[in-house]
């Protein structure tokens, strides 16, 4: 059952609420952004050893942590020539007073599902090349999104990072014999995980009659509706949910589209760019951490 | 659609999201419609009652829970015994709040009088809204002689928004129903009606014309019915002859 | 996509099941079905149907879940287990979950819950049969169902999904459609307010699919919502002369 909030978190005072809905209305945001700006974004990849594939991902103090992992299974009765790929999302206690222990809310929920499809719809992962026994045996892609730290925009960081942990996930190396039972050495790998194209969510968030990206935990407050939209690397519109308690008008929504498509082919930019440079990320990913540890956050006041 | 000519005033069924009027009215009844820039809405399933004369509008409910207002009578049943009050259901989304000094008109010392024995869950009292200002639950007041609790009579309910039909205009109805069967109605604003017959068969009668009310209540004519309608129950119990017969 | 993919629009432009791209299936509305409930409907699609019950504004059964300034909306979307071709689980599922969220957000707009402080308006919506488009058979109905309750509202919310299938945009698909198609998009409008209260995509389309399929929606939104208001005018008018 999908209730109001009724955390004592959702109340923001009147005057900040007002304030920031009068800097929208000249075109700036409480952080000088301009209402068209996104913060600016850190993805780290290859951040977690045990996984197959993972990127930690920094947009303000919104830090967010993807792993990917690569197992066997069966594949679907109705697709026995495809993979599988499943995406969750855990909004862990640690990452804001307002997060409680437990099963994923319906925001983590939503989160999930709308990332997934995304993916899925858009066909980012070619998922026919994930066959070992036709019918049988198959890749199952898990992708676990792990939001550590909440400044807003948990759907564009996560799909950020879900992105790039994808393109830098390798397929562990397996060897099948003659009865038909596979072998598989998680200590080297056969390639890449095979990606056909590329998707991003942008999330755009109507405060007062104004429209804005990439939205603080502040703004949030404020926002009364967001249209997150997926972005395919073509162009497309691979995907959209409006979320909140508000509503968009017809023309809200085509403004909303328009901008989110241009501002997610920067970021699918972005993303390509970091990838680029596995060195670079190894070294970093040495730097910072043994598994479970942390790199600090750079901007806290 | 039906027009009330003495009135001049048209009564038209609406529904949420239709418009009403354009221009510059006064809304009689708040939450009911609502206004945007110049353009007025319907928020709910009524019969609209515009008056282009007077510039207002009144959109009345054919349907709705019941929400206390200050100075409304209700008949409530005592749903929790505390140390000093009573909790009292009163078919609105928040209990009723009966204090102690109120009832018995004293105060009470708790470690030594046990409010139980005074009233307790199941017993009804006819009461008064006093207080009700949204960020507490509404106190009611048993001051006054027709007020307290009640020892006899059939309690009915139904739907609070046909409360003012049942009254009638300047309590036309009520003293339509009450002349025609030698029976007392209390009416409570909440919905609840109790029904005190020296005659206990004229009760069954009463009680049936009052369900006839709350589901024909937006048709007209209802009055000229209802009177039709207990003077066949009379007929058909046997009771006239005993009253005088009305043509 | 799914292997096997059968032929669900002719070059005539007609669909698996006989219809016009842009027509809605037959659709049957009812108000007060249910004696216990403030208010309730009953809504089918087709072989779609479902069932939405109110209940309140009345005391939450936690008296904490309350808001000082407002009612809060609390909403179930469950599908029952012979609902659907293969049994359904009865426990919630994260697509049941997801659906309610929506459903609440798409009415949170529209319901006047600041004339209701500290209660809760409930609304429940089950469905018995499910054929593609239950979530805006859903809101459809939870829409009546309110109206039917007297709780305010500024408008009613009317809801239908577009789908892109074999190329074809087409207004309120079912299940086959919804399975084999490259898009399902559901819109939820208050029509009179311009109010675009859910909006849905899976699958994917160009920008300029995606103009022409919100005015699809639009289309099928206002006839939708010609229907919910002739049936909450016929509850009463059948008996005013």
């Amino acid at each position: 059952m999908s209730v109001t909030p009724t955390s004592p978190d959702s109340i923001i005072p009147r005057l900040k609420a007002e304030t920031l809905s009068s800097l929208t209305k000249k075109g700036v945001r409480a952080d000088g952004r301009g209402l068209e700006d996104f913060r600016e974004v850190k993805i780290i990849t290859n951040y977690l050893p045990k996984a197959d594939g993972s990127a930690l991902v920094k947009l303000g103090d919104t830090q967010v942590l993807v792993g990917v992992k690569i197992e066997l299974g069966s594949p679907y009765p109705d697709t026995p020539e495809e993979g599988v790929l499943v995406v969750s999302a855990e909004f862990v206690p640690t990452a804001s007073p307002a997060f409680e222990p437990g099963p994923p809310d319906e925001n983590a929920i939503e989160l999930a599902r709308v990332i997934d499809r995304v993916l899925r719809e858009y066909g980012v992962i070619d998922a026919s090349k994930l066959v070992i026994i036709p019918g049988r045996k198959v890749w199952v892609v898990w992708v676990d999104i792990y939001v550590l730290d909440h400044g807003g925009n948990l759907v564009d960081a996560s799909a950020i990072a879900t992105l790039a942990a994808l393109l830098t996930t390798r397929i562990p190396k397996y060897t099948v014999s003659e009865n038909e039972s596979i072998q598989v050495d998680k200590s080297s790998f056969s390639g890449p995980l095979p990606i056909a194209r590329k998707a991003v969510t942008v999330t755009v968030g109507k405060l007062g009659d104004s429209l804005i990206v990439d939205p603080t935990i502040e703004e949030e407050k404020v926002v009364s509706s967001k249209l997150i939209v997926g972005v395919g690397e073509d162009g497309s519109i691979a995907g959209l949910q409006k979320s909140g308690d508000g509503y968009l008008t017809l023309q809200e929504v085509e403004k909303a589209i328009q901008l989110a498509l241009k501002k997610g082919s920067e970021l699918l930019a972005k993303i390509s760019e970091s990838i680029k440079l596995p060195e670079a990320t190894s070294t970093e990913s040495a730097e910072a951490s043994s598994v479970g540890e942390e790199k600090p956050p750079e901007n806290n006041a | 659609m039906s027009a009330q000519t003495e009135q001049r005033v048209e009564r038209v069924l609406v529904t949420p999201g239709d418009k009403l009027a354009e221009g510059d009215y006064k809304i009689l009844t708040p939450t009911t419609a609502y206004r945007v820039g110049t353009s007025y809405y319907s928020s709910i399933v009524g019969l609209l009652e515009l008056n282009p004369q007077e510039k207002s509008l009144k959109v009345i409910p054919l349907k709705g829970s019941y929400y206390p207002r200050v100075g409304d009578v209700v008949i409530g049943i005592v749903s929790d015994v505390g140390l000093t009050n009573w909790e009292l259901d009163i078919r609105a989304p928040f209990p009723g709040i009966l204090y102690a000094v109120d009832y018995l008109g004293r105060a009470i010392n708790p470690s030594k009088e046990n409010l139980k024995d005074f009233l307790d869950v199941g017993d009804v009292i006819v009461g008064k809204v006093e207080v009700f200002d949204r960020t507490r639950n509404p106190v009611i007041s048993t001051k006054g002689k027709e007020f307290g609790k009640v020892i006899d009579g059939a309690l009915v309910e139904i739907s609070p928004v046909k409360i003012p039909r049942l009254i009638g205009k300047k309590g036309s109805m009520q003293s339509l129903i009450e002349s025609e069967t030698n029976c007392k109605l209390v009416i409570g604003n909440n919905g609840r009606v109790l029904v005190l017959c020296e005659d206990k068969r004229y009760e069954e009668i009463v009680v049936r014309a009052i369900r006839k009310i709350d589901v024909e209540a937006h048709i007209s004519g209802l009055t000229d019915r209802i009177k039709e309608f207990i003077l066949v129950e009379k007929v058909r119990r046997g009771l006239v002859g005993n009253e005088e017969r009305k043509a | 996509m799914r292997r096997e993919k059968p032929k669900l629009v002719g070059e005539d432009g007609i669909r698996h099941d006989g219809r016009r791209l842009d027509e809605l299936r037959p659709v049957k509305m009812e108000v007060g079905v249910l004696s216990n409930a403030s208010g309730s409907a009953y809504v089918e699609f087709g072989k779609t149907r479902v069932i939405a019950a109110v209940y309140g504004p009345r005391e939450p059964p936690q008296r904490y879940m309350v808001l000082p300034h407002r009612a809060v909306l609390r909403c179930r979307y469950h599908m029952a287990p012979f609902s659907t071709d293969e049994r359904k689980n009865p426990a919630p599922s994260r697509r049941e979950i997801e659906i309610s969220k929506v459903i609440r957000e798409a009415l949170e707009p529209v319901v006047m819950s600041e004339a209701f402080p500290r209660t809760s308006i409930d609304v429940f919506i089950e469905v018995i049969s499910a054929d593609g488009g239950t979530r805006t058979a859903a809101l459809n109905a939870a829409s009546l169902a309110l109206a039917d309750a007297g709780v305010p509202m500024r408008d009613l919310v009317a809801a239908v999904a577009v789908g892109k299938v074999d190329g074809y945009l087409v207004l309120d698909i079912d299940q086959v459609e919804d399975n084999y198609g490259e898009a399902d998009m559901p819109v939820a409008m208050a029509p009179s307010l311009n109010m675009v209260t859910l909006l849905q995509l899976n699958g994917v389309l160009s920008p300029q699919e995606f103009s022409q399929a919100l005015n699809l929606a639009l289309k099928g939104v206002n006839e939708v919502y010609k229907l919910q208001k002739e049936t909450l005018r016929n509850k009463y008018l059948v008996r005013v002369e």
